[in-house]
This record gives C-alpha cells, sequence and structure tokens, in this order.
C-alpha cells in the first residue's frame, strides 16, 4: 500500500487543534460496566487527516459521538476525560455553547446519508440553515452559498439539485450533499465516519478525492473513521489502530503499514487479501473474534487471540508508550520492527 | 476440454415495472441483459460489479429462485431453465448458496440442529435416527463443536453464523455452491477465516463455486476466473492474472485503479451507475467511459475473445 499525501510543513510541530486525552465510556449495566471506551488520547492537527481504524465494536463510533457531544439521554452524562479545541474543553462546555460550535467549528460526516439528510427539507435548504445560524446570512446569501457548496463538491446542476429533496438523489450524490452540509461553515475540524462505506468502490473513490481536495482548500482537519485500512492508507496521515475500546497502535501511515508492531494491527494487516501476483495457499488469520464489551479480558484485551502473549498480559492493561518518534504501541511484548 | 458443469447463455432477467393504481406495465427493469457463464467443476468463477449491475440477480436466476426471461442455464448437461418443480428438485440438491448476511439467513426460533437438519427431510434422506450425526459432521466440518446444535442462532458471533450458513449450504453434497458476498458483513479479521475455510472445503471436495462480490481484493483471493459485470451485461472475463494485470475493457480498468491503497494514481470515473431501467444506449458504459467514441453510443459491442479465455465486449478494444 502507498503512503498518503505529504504532510502539510508545519504539522510535526504545531500546536495541536483538537487534543483528546483518556476519553472513556463506562456504562453501568448491572451487574457489570461495560467499558465501551477505556482511555482514548490522540492529537489531531491543523490540515492533518488522522485515521482511526477497528473492527465493530472496537468504540471508534463512539468515540465520535463523544467528541461531538452527540450522545444521547442516559449516555450523555457518562463521558470521562478531555476533548480540547483551540484550548477550549469541549466536554464541560454548555450544550448552548456547544451547539454554537457544532456545525461551524467541528462538524460531522455520517455513514448512512439517507438516514442523516432530513427527508422532507430540500438540500439547499440543509446546507443554508447552518449558515443562517452560525454565519447569521440572510436567507437570500444563504441560499446563494449553498449553490456554491454544491459546485464546489462537484454536484452537476447545483441549482436544481438544492431545490431537490434527497430521496431524489444517487447514494454517490446525498454523500455529497452531506459533505457540504458539513463543511458549509468551513469548520476547523470534521469528523467523518466511515463516509464512503455504503458506497460502490468507482464512488468511493470520487468521495475519497473530493474530502482531500477540499481539505487541502480549507485547511481543515479530519479525523476519518474507518474500519477499512486500505481507505486509511489512502488518505491518513497518521493512523490510529483500535480494539476494544484503546488504541493499540499509533503511527504516520507509512510507517505503520511498513512496519507494525502491534500484534494486532500485524494480524490485521496479514489477514486482509490483496491484489497481488500469486495469491498465498491459505490467508492468516487471527485466531477467534473480537470479545464484547461485556466479556473483556482483564489486563489486554488481545490477550486470548495473541500469538506473542506472556504471562503479564493478562494482568495488567499496557500503556501506549512511545517506540520512536511518532510510533506509539500498548503492548508488553511488541513485534520487531 | 471436458463439459462445464454449468453453462449459461443468452440469460436475461427483465422485471415489469407496473403502474401505481391500474398495474399497467409502464417499462422494464434488464436487471440481467443477455449473458453468457461458464463453470468447470472444482473452479471459482467470480462476478465482479457495482449495485444494481445485476451480480445477485444472476446468481438467484442460475439457482432458480427467480425465473428467467430467456436463455438457457445447463447445469450437468441439462437445460433447468423452464424445469418445472418436480423436474427441478434433483437439481436444487446439487446447487447451494451462501447469502450475504448471516443474521438474516438463519431462522432465529430454530436451533441449528434443526437448521441444518431442515435439507435432509426435505429432500427425505437418511432416517431420523441418523440426522443427529450428520448435523455433528457438518458443524465439526467447518469448525464448530458438535454441540453448537443445541443452540440458537443468535447465541453465535457473525463468523460462527456464516460456518452454520455454509455448513447448510454443504449438506446435501453439492457440486456448484453460489456465494453472494459470503464475507461483506463480517469483521475483517474474521473475513480471512471464512476464505480460508471455503477454499480448503473446495480443495477437499471438489466443489465449483461462483462468488459473487464487489471487493476485488477478495476475489484476486479467490478466483480462477472473473466476469465483470456492468448494468446486466458481462463487459469482461478472463483468467484472475489476465484480468488483474491485463484489463482491456476500460470499465474493469476504473474498477480494478478504484481500489483503494494501491497508489495514488487513479483512474476516477465520473458520474454514478445509471438505473437499468433506463440503460444508456449502445454499450451501457458509453456516458462514463474516458475513450468512448460515437459509436459505443449506438451500437452495443459484442464480445470477442483476445486471449484464450479472454473475452471483452468493447469497440475500442482491438484484439
Amino acid at each position: 500500500m502507498s503512503a498518503a499525501a505529504s504532510v502539510p510543513d508545519d504539522a510535526g510541530t504545531s500546536a495541536p487543534l483538537l487534543s483528546v486525552r483518556d476519553l472513556a465510556l463506562h456504562i453501568p449495566v448491572p451487574p457489570h460496566v461495560l467499558r465501551a471506551v477505556d482511555g482514548v488520547s490522540f492529537d489531531l492537527r491543523r490540515g492533518e487527516t488522522l485515521g482511526l481504524v477497528g473492527e465493530s465494536g472496537s468504540g471508534k463510533t463512539l468515540t465520535a459521538l463523544m467528541l461531538m457531544r452527540l450522545l444521547e439521554p442516559p449516555l450523555d452524562s457518562l463521558p470521562q476525560g478531555q476533548v480540547m479545541l483551540d484550548g477550549i474543553d469541549l466536554m464541560t462546555l454548555s450544550e448552548a455553547r456547544m451547539s454554537a460550535l457544532r456545525g461551524r467549528t467541528v462538524s460531522m460526516v455520517f455513514q448512512e446519508p439517507m438516514t442523516s439528510l432530513n427527508p422532507v427539507m430540500t438540500v439547499g435548504r440543509q446546507i443554508a440553515e447552518p449558515l443562517m445560524r452560525h454565519l447569521g446570512l440572510s436567507a437570500r446569501e444563504a441560499a446563494a452559498r449553498a449553490e456554491e457548496m454544491l459546485r464546489l463538491v462537484h454536484i452537476p446542476d447545483p441549482r436544481r439539485v438544492a431545490g431537490a429533496y434527497p430521496h431524489l438523489l444517487s447514494g454517490g450524490m446525498r454523500q455529497r450533499a452531506m459533505i457540504a452540509i458539513a463543511l458549509a461553515c468551513r469548520p476547523a475540524v470534521l469528523v467523518a465516519d466511515e463516509p464512503t462505506t455504503a458506497l460502490d468502490v468507482t464512488v468511493q473513490a470520487q468521495i475519497l478525492e473530493l474530502l482531500g481536495e477540499l481539505q487541502r482548500e480549507m485547511g481543515s482537519a479530519i479525523l476519518l473513521i474507518t474500519h477499512d485500512l486500505a481507505v486509511i492508507a489512502e488518505t491518513a496521515h497518521r493512523v490510529a489502530v483500535m480494539y476494544a475500546g484503546r488504541i493499540v497502535e499509533e503511527a504516520p501511515v507509512a510507517l505503520l503499514f511498513a512496519a507494525p508492531r502491534h500484534p494486532y494491527t500485524r494480524g490485521l494487516l496479514a489477514s486482509i487479501p490483496r491484489i497481488e501476483r500469486v495469491p498465498a495457499a491459505t490467508l492468516p488469520e487471527i485466531p477467534g473474534m473480537v470479545p464484547g464489551p461485556a466479556d473483556r479480558p482483564a489486563g489486554c484485551a488481545f490477550t486470548p487471540r495473541c500469538a506473542r502473549a506472556l504471562p503479564r498480559c493478562a494482568d495488567a492493561a499496557p500503556p501506549l508508550a512511545d517506540l520512536a518518534s511518532g510510533h506509539r504501541v500498548a503492548c508488553w511484548n511488541p513485534a520487531d520492527g | 476440454m471436458a463439459e462445464p458443469l454449468l453453462k449459461v447463455s443468452g440469460l436475461e432477467v427483465h422485471f415489469p415495472i407496473r403502474s401505481p393504481f391500474l398495474q399497467r406495465r409502464i417499462g422494464t427493469v434488464r436487471a440481467v441483459d443477455g449473458i453468457d457463464l461458464d463453470v468447470a467443476r472444482g473452479e471459482t468463477l467470480a462476478i465482479v460489479g457495482e449495485s444494481g449491475c445485476g451480480k445477485t440477480t444472476t446468481g438467484k436466476a442460475i439457482l432458480r429462485l427467480i425465473d428467467s426471461t430467456a436463455g438457457s442455464i445447463h447445469f450437468g448437461g441439462e437445460d433447468i431453465a423452464r424445469h418445472g418443480a418436480a423436474a427441478l428438485a434433483p437439481f436444487r440438491r446439487r446447487m447451494q448458496i451462501v447469502f450475504q448476511d448471516p443474521y438474516a439467513s438463519l431462522n432465529p426460533r430454530m436451533t441449528v440442529g434443526g437448521i441444518l437438519a431442515a435439507p435432509f427431510d426435505i429432500h427425505r434422506i437418511g432416517v431420523a435416527q441418523d440426522r443427529a450425526e450428520r448435523v455433528a459432521a457438518l458443524l465439526r466440518t467447518v469448525g464448530l463443536p458438535p454441540e453448537a446444535a443445541r443452540r440458537y442462532p443468535h447465541e453465535f458471533s457473525g463468523g460462527q453464523r456464516q460456518r452454520i450458513g455454509i455448513a447448510r449450504a454443504l449438506a446435501l453434497e453439492p457440486e456448484l455452491i453460489i456465494g453472494d458476498e459470503p464475507v461483506s458483513a463480517l469483521d475483517v479479521s474474521i473475513q480471512a477465516q471464512i476464505i480460508n475455510l471455503m477454499k480448503r472445503l473446495q480443495a477437499d471436495r471438489g466443489l465449483a463455486y461462483i462468488m459473487i462480490s464487489h471487493n476485488l481484493a477478495v476475489v484476486s483471493h479467490v478466483a480462477d476466473r472473473v466476469a465483470v459485470m456492468y448494468l446486466g451485461r458481462v463487459v469482461e472475463t478472463a483468467p484472475r492474472e489476465e484480468l488483474f494485470f491485463r484489463a482491456q475493457h476500460p470499465y474493469t480498468q476504473a474498477l480494478l485503479s478504484a481500489v483503494p491503497g494501491r497508489g495514488r494514481s487513479r483512474q476516477v470515473l465520473q458520474g454514478d451507475v445509471p438505473s437499468p431501467a433506463r440503460p444508456p444506449t449502445g454499450c451501457h458504459f458509453h456516458p462514463r467511459c474516458p475513450i468512448a467514441q460515437t459509436r459505443c453510443a449506438e451500437e452495443a459491442p459484442a464480445s470477442r475473445i483476445l486471449a484464450p479465455g479472454h473475452a471483452v465486449a468493447c469497440h475500442m478494444v482491438s484484439p
């Protein structure tokens, strides 16, 4: 797999735009406590794309919903930790102040555009709404900007589409419309949760190109959440791999694919079929399955599936420690680079 | 060359579009619009394409789960396309399917043992006493403990359920299994387990597979030959290597270059797949095709052989 686009020059040195520390969601379900997200920390810099990868149940979507403050009651009172955006802790903001930021400074694109667009409002109105609400544009100005946004996301005939309802658009067009809504106010941070998973592969390629193009133009930072490592390989600058509610490895994208150190990352990369000249007779497998949040083992949650496990792995969870510059691994017995 | 196990010629599946109230026929969806395929014993043919290309409908028509509107389906030398239920019964045993969604394709009210015994009951095979033994053997074959027979589908993970779906397909010892996106709904770390299981079963039992998939990386790992579909037609058929490294049809090339993680020289197609109710004239791909000429809008290209086993339907490809 190839390395992603060049990282912005100041990405390594500038202060992070978004800084997440010890983010956790522990849900009491007597007699258990489900540790759905269990201490997640990462930084996101201006103009950078961080890929958050994991399988279902790894906690990646909950992480996104927590930092957008979109969890619904009764879960909304449970998140712990810190989410600093440009010096403001989003976790302690009042709902009124958070809602002034949402859609303006931090925006989100969801996986399924059909269920996240309003079916009884025209596409143009849905793009205009945040512009009127956050930037105080008049209805007429906002409508003109909405058309401009549709043109920006390469929707043909933007005037007609602005007056159309979502059900009239194809899946790819709906996802473009949702990106237009999310980016209307030029947010500093865009959270994209599986933005191409529901799309066909040729349309996926279009949407990934579009996100990269808009990022270069607007300088937004993108948190790209996906289960698809190939998508990450193409679009992200850095990658954080999640397993059972925690980040187990984080590295610049080329390094993660070339020299993964965590046994889970290695197993995952090895198990993915690739288009190559001679297919191996059998694919390397990771034995067993991802444990549910109720039956997560003590210590490192990957221990029962891990070929490199030591006795101590079952006792204590390893911290996410620095191996080399920008390469962090949570493992007591990491593989050689 | 030996006669193929399955030979499909000129297969068409057209669905009527009816008006809301009077139910008058106001149009036709040409889901499958005249395709030719064959599958040899023990080989894997993959059918790839994007949503709406007709790959799943093709699979269902071959299994006679839906009726075709034209064409022939020769299985083991006999055309079964127009067979009635009685004539079809012996063929049903010889062809099976594994579905995409392991949650929706197992009856939640039946035990796994009941699900796996049902094929024997329907086809009146063996006696009730040896059912338990047959079921246990099937479970072992797919890597599940025999005790699983007493439990219900919801007690299993996605990967285990797909193993149960495969065990059910194996029950009657078929010669052909159609897998309709058998690993797409599974987690990445589980996909390899199921792919390996299916390859091992093929090697052990000489099964033929038709793998229907949108995932080209998975296909490149399992297929002997690949057929690429676009809007109801097969645009290119080739042996695996030929298709992945010497693709000739511009749609196949675009599909391959859209696969993420293969470098950044990507050829991005414009627009979406048109509706099969209103397919473009001539070559269905011409409005999105980077090399289309006037002729492509007027005349549908016939399939031509470029190399042994490599057929392409494109005016612009010279042999």
